[in-house]
């Protein structure tokens, strides 16, 4: 029984922290970004891995980060040398998610993470993969990772609101207000790269980008307000988790695919009955009876 | 040369060139983060298709991508039209959800159908050692057919990518080429799929012509060029693959992303290096001038 709960609980919160995260990648058209930083977060786990020969904790995070950072600041870069984005976006992160890859294999007999386990992820361990203070289990490290980002992402939202929002939907009014958008904009790519890192490990890369866009492009769709867009898009999240979950346990297949799927059912149902948004409403309004 | 790795240099040399000169027409198109999309979409018609098939056959499995490739461009399409969702957060949706599935797909095929040994594993992260006599002989056919294809309606491809509404003025069929381009797009993710799996897939449509842009102004040059770059990094990245025991696909990206980094700096015009010269070269001229203008002297 702690066992549903514990897959449960890291589905949840990885919900949840893509939720929040994701809201404000898909208000700012950046959606694609998640994609890229989720593959190449792997160069950064690899490469802490090299420096620090461990695969947890703090080293991975900070590896993540740098190299989460690094792709948003290389994209930019080639953008403003005349790239046109979709296509600085696709060169750096299959370039930098081709070096992980590379640097896996010829680890790979030492280090026990293939890319296999990386994209697909499995959630199904996270229970067995506890932390132990002074040989006591106090549950799975999943739960203490995802925890511990969450902690990091709600305090940014909830001390930098204001300029999180006026920079999300009028960039230029934020400058002339004083408001530091590139910081901000860093702030939320960092957010991004530990959020990806810390849901890529128990959900994989496939998940974490599921969860970031669906469920706040969802969100989108229910409402104008955007606190209301946060709420609603780590609802959704955890909404999909437990559907996915369940479903996945039903047919025996694999737990975060059927959560990928089941934020893409909500969406599809979202996308017909959404209040203001929806098609039927649309529709309706179009051809009075 | 053992016959085998002679199998897996062409199949890389011609998936390199056809994905290049697609890749072009892509980029142009500002479309190339649906080359992702269409790579990962095709996972789940993949599975589908082994399902109904039973077998691994890679002409099967192009069918069935290319089925459920189709359907993932017209969801994004639909989302973007009916709703206020932008196109890349609906590319984002369809590739992930799409892929999701897939992979549900897989786990269920792989419990219940013995599908380990059919090898569909492969197509996630790309084994070009694995490809077999038949294999070689669908994806020769194929990228010949699509070298052929876009030889064929050059001059219409041309049109619709710079300017789609002369195009429509003239009478030529824009929406059916724009399926025709959408489709060879998708075949070329399908055939490249098990040679250098799904994530690198993408790339070996943008890198390349991305890298062919900086050379060249003309369309034909750039075609040529983006087929040229991406044959020598499917053959250096199967040559490197073979004696350092390293996966191929994300070798050959590495040689194209060098080959890009390359033009990006180096190119004769476009080039980064290029340009940074003729700037320094012109303050100069127009210090030059200032100073004799001081001077009083005349140019």
């Amino acid at each position: 029984m702690s066992y549903t709960i514990w897959i449960l609980l890291t589905a949840t919160l990885v919900g949840i922290n893509c939720g929040l995260v994701g809201t404000f990648l898909v208000l700012r058209k950046m959606s694609m970004l998640s994609d890229a930083i989720s593959h190449s977060v792997l160069l950064g786990i690899v490469g802490a891995y090299m420096v620090s020969h461990q695969l947890q904790g703090v080293s991975m995070l900070l590896g993540a980060l740098l190299v989460g950072l690094l792709t948003t600041f290389l994209v930019q870069l080639l953008h403003q040398k005349g790239v046109q984005s979709d296509a600085a976006i696709g060169v750096v992160f299959t370039c930098l998610f081709a070096i992980g890859v590379v640097l896996i294999s010829l680890f790979a007999d030492r280090v026990h993470l293939d890319v296999e386990h990386a994209l697909m992820g499995e959630i199904a361990f996270v229970p067995w993969d506890v932390l132990e203070v002074g040989g006591q289990s106090i549950g799975p490290k999943a739960i203490w990772l995802l925890g511990f980002v969450l902690a990091i992402n709600i305090f940014v939202i909830v001390f930098a609101y204001k300029e999180l929002k006026i920079s999300s939907f009028d960039s230029e009014m934020a400058i002339t207000l004083g408001i530091p958008v590139a910081l901000i904009h860093y702030v939320l790519m960092g957010m991004l790269s530990l959020t990806t890192v810390a849901s890529f490990d128990s959900v994989g890369a496939i998940l974490v980008v599921a969860m970031l866009i669906v469920p706040s492009a969802t969100a989108y769709l229910w409402t104008d307000r955007l606190s209301m867009m946060l709420i609603c898009s780590a609802f959704i999240g955890v909404l999909a988790s437990v559907i996915g979950y369940v479903g996945a346990t039903a047919f025996n297949v694999s737990i975060s695919g059927a959560i990928a799927v089941s934020t893409g059912v909500i969406f599809f149902v979202s996308l017909w009955i959404a209040p203001k948004h929806g098609l039927l409403r649309k529709w309706l309004k179009k051809s009075p009876v | 040369m053992d016959v085998n790795v002679q199998w897996v240099f062409t199949s890389m040399a011609l998936l390199g060139l056809a994905s290049g000169m697609i890749g072009t027409f892509a980029l142009l198109k500002k479309q190339s983060l649906i080359g992702d999309a269409m790579a990962h979409a095709a996972l789940p018609g993949i599975c589908i298709a082994f399902l109904f098939y039973g077998q691994k056959s890679l002409l099967v499995f192009l069918i069935g991508a290319a089925c459920s490739g189709y359907m993932a461009t017209v969801c994004i399409q639909f989302i973007v039209k009916h709703t206020r969702i932008k196109e890349d957060a609906a590319i984002g949706i369809v590739l992930s959800v799409f892929f999701g599935l897939g992979i549900v797909l897989l786990t269920w095929i792989n419990q219940h159908e013995g599908g380990n040994q059919s090898g569909i594993n492969d197509f996630l992260f790309g084994k070009a050692a694995s490809l077999t006599g038949n294999d070689v002989n669908v994806l020769t056919i194929t990228a010949v057919l699509m070298v052929i294809t876009i030889l064929f309606f050059f001059k219409e491809f041309k049109i619709i990518t710079f300017d789609r509404a002369f195009a429509q003025g003239i009478g030529i069929p824009v929406s059916l080429l724009n399926g025709v381009l959408m489709f060879l797009i998708v075949s070329v993710v399908v055939i490249g799929l098990q040679a250098v799996g799904v994530v690198l897939m993408s790339a070996l449509l943008i890198t390349p012509a991305l890298a062919a842009r900086y050379w060249t102004e003309r369309l034909g040059w750039m075609t040529l060029l983006a087929g040229v770059f991406g044959a020598l990094s499917g053959v250096a990245g199967a040559y490197v693959s073979l004696i350092a025991y390293v996966p191929t696909g994300p070798l050959v990206i590495i040689f194209a992303t060098a080959l890009f980094l390359f033009s990006f700096l180096f190119a004769p015009k476009r080039g980064l290096c290029s340009k940074i010269i003729r700037r320094h070269v012109e303050r100069k001229k127009l210090r030059v001038k200032q100073l004799m203008y001081e001077r009083g002297e005349q140019l």
